[in-house]
């Protein structure tokens, strides 16, 4: 399978958590994507134009599957220059000053999020709530021109958190009055997100574009930490493990971008430790972390460290040519 | 006269610490927030390195060479602890920033790096012009870095620059934009800013390579004629 069949796979795979999450959160979600693609399109092809290499290098497909994730990671009313910055520090910094496709070290789209996260916490953080979402897309649009870290007024009071993120700071709350006092219709949202990401990874594993190891590492390491955290749902729980896999970034983390060939290891016991380490950084970023969501962050460590997971696995390996 | 002229064109250009060399590195990331901050750590850089420079230039025959490191930095500590308490008693609101990368100073390589390898083995005349150089070639760094990210991060251009030179520079003050790119502000944006520095300063340096080859082999040996020293 070469690399174009490949990216077109990821995008179609893609699609089921994208029409869900422009559901839930309106036309924001489709002009964010949309944009991304764009912009990323444009900075790659600009790079490319800079590093003299041929342009057909654009049809693999690469800088719209970076910029379809990274729009599926931002919140709906993000202002459009904040969206550009992302995109331009995906694109030009995390993959072309590495030397391009298949070069990177890190995730470009996650390094976009980080960037974006660290710098801009509050729009960042502000997602709209789906009981109340702007269903106008010229509306959404001109909201998304507001430039700027302070929210325009229009959507101060029909926006609020991510269900991890408010979790986290519940205060002494249980975990039922929690959701008591949330109401469903977010977190239901979420899960339904999360189901289509699934749904569609499972497809990728299914056609062959990805492996399952590290995704399954990945959301069972997730899933049996959060087991002894969740502590009867007492006020100090961490959350129960239906949550850490349903909500958030979780799937789209697990399937998309944990499988990245690129910058996770290639060696099948590598891709076990990686996914397994993915997971645990997740849970304590989540838990102990500042940051609504932890996946990006520990997705970038990982991505850091798989060169030396393979190397480490090359070692241990045993080499029957050289036995002593 | 020419050989003066070498060394300091060593020091700010061709063997720049801080793009060159890449020493000093900590204090470069963690002071170049704003220009105020990067102008007086650079200037007490240079003072620091100038008479260090002097002082062991000028004792380097009757220094025994087992103890001549030691001497080395204790001549160093002596004129960074000097420069720490003088920006105190002078600039004591600027010294609560960057005090903490004052007395780091002490352990920045390229003091050392230069005692050792020059001024030990050199007339005072060619140390002094080349503590002078070196802090004036890091000290440039310091500011470029410290402007690009203070535009950058905080939309400004000379903030608090009243801390360095007394009240009457508080109008040097320019907002450039409303809003900041606080990215730029922390770690990463440091290293990011140092990286593009140091590829710029290659682009200029180094002979180009024409055209883009897939050819592993070709890259491998443009790299290994053009290879910068590396720490």
């Amino acid at each position: 399978m070469n690399i174009q069949a490949m990216m077109v796979r990821v995008l179609l795979a893609l699609i089921p958590g994208f029409l869900l999450m422009a559901y839930s959160f309106g036309p924001g979600v489709i002009i964010n994507v949309g944009l991304a693609m764009l912009f990323c399109t444009g900075f790659e092809a600009m790079m490319l134009g800079l590093t003299r290499k041929p342009l057909r290098v654009l049809t693999d497909g690469s800088a719209l599957v970076t910029g379809a994730l990274l729009g599926l990671a931002l919140p709906p009313y993000l202002p459009v220059g904040y969206l550009l910055i992302g995109c331009l520090f995906a694109m030009v910094l995390a993959k072309h000053t590495y030397g391009g496709l298949g070069r990177n070290l890190f995730n470009p789209a996650m390094v976009g999020f980080a960037v974006l996260i660290v710098s801009f916490p509050l729009a960042m953080s502000t997602w709209p709530d789906p009981g109340h979402r702007l269903a106008d897309p010229l509306l959404v649009f001109s909201v998304k021109l507001h430039n700027g870290d302070a929210l325009p007024v229009l959507i101060d009071g029909i926006s609020r958190a991510t269900p991890l993120d408010e979790f986290k700071f519940r205060g002494a709350l249980t975990v039922a009055e929690f959701w008591d006092q949330f109401g469903p219709e977010n977190a239901r949202a979420w899960l339904y997100i999360n189901l289509g990401f699934l749904f569609g990874g499972l497809y990728l594993v299914y056609s062959g574009v990805c492996h399952w190891r590290a995704p399954t590492a990945m959301l069972f390491t997730l899933a049996a930490l959060s087991l002894p955290g969740y502590d009867y749902g007492s006020s100090a729980s961490t959350g129960t493990p239906f949550m850490h896999l349903f909500s958030g970034a979780t799937m789209l983390g697990a399937f998309f971008i944990v499988t990245d060939p690129v910058t996770s290891p290639n060696s099948t016991s590598g891709q076990w430790v990686f996914g397994v380490g993915v997971g645990i950084l997740t849970y304590v970023i989540r838990v102990t972390g500042a940051y609504p969501e932890g996946i990006a962050f520990a997705i970038l460590l990982m991505n850091g460290a798989s060169p030396l997971i393979d190397h480490i696995e090359f070692r241990l390996r045993p080499h029957p040519g050289h036995s002593a | 006269m020419n050989e003066l002229g070498n060394i300091s064109r060593e020091g700010l250009w061709s063997n720049n610490p801080a793009l060159v060399q890449m020493l000093g590195l900590c204090p470069l990331l963690a002071v170049s927030t704003s220009i105020v901050s990067a102008l007086a750590l650079g200037l007490v850089t240079i003072f620091v390195l100038t008479l260090s420079n002097l002082v062991i230039s000028a004792f380097r025959s009757v220094l025994a060479d087992s103890i001549r490191l030691p001497a080395q930095i204790m001549v160093i500590a002596t004129f960074v602890t000097l420069a720490d308490i003088l920006l105190q008693y002078w600039f004591f609101e600027l010294h609560q920033r960057i005090g903490l990368f004052v007395a780091l100073i002490v352990t920045n390589c390229t003091l050392l790096g230069r005692a050792e390898a020059f001024a030990s083995r050199n007339r005072v005349g060619y140390a002094l012009v080349d503590g002078l150089s070196m802090g004036l070639g890091f000290a440039l760094v310091l500011l470029a870095m410290g402007a690009v990210r203070e535009i950058l991060g905080q939309g400004t251009l000379f903030n608090n620059l009243d801390l360095l030179f007394g009240a009457g520079f508080t109008d040097w003050r320019i907002q450039l934009v409303d809003n900041g790119f606080l990215f730029m502000l922390l770690p990463p944006g440091a290293f990011i800013t140092l990286g593009f520095m140091i590829a710029l300063k290659n682009r200029l340096t180094l002979p180009r390579r024409d055209q883009f080859s897939e050819n592993e082999n070709s890259q491998k040996e443009n790299r290994s004629q053009n290879s910068s020293p590396r720490i």
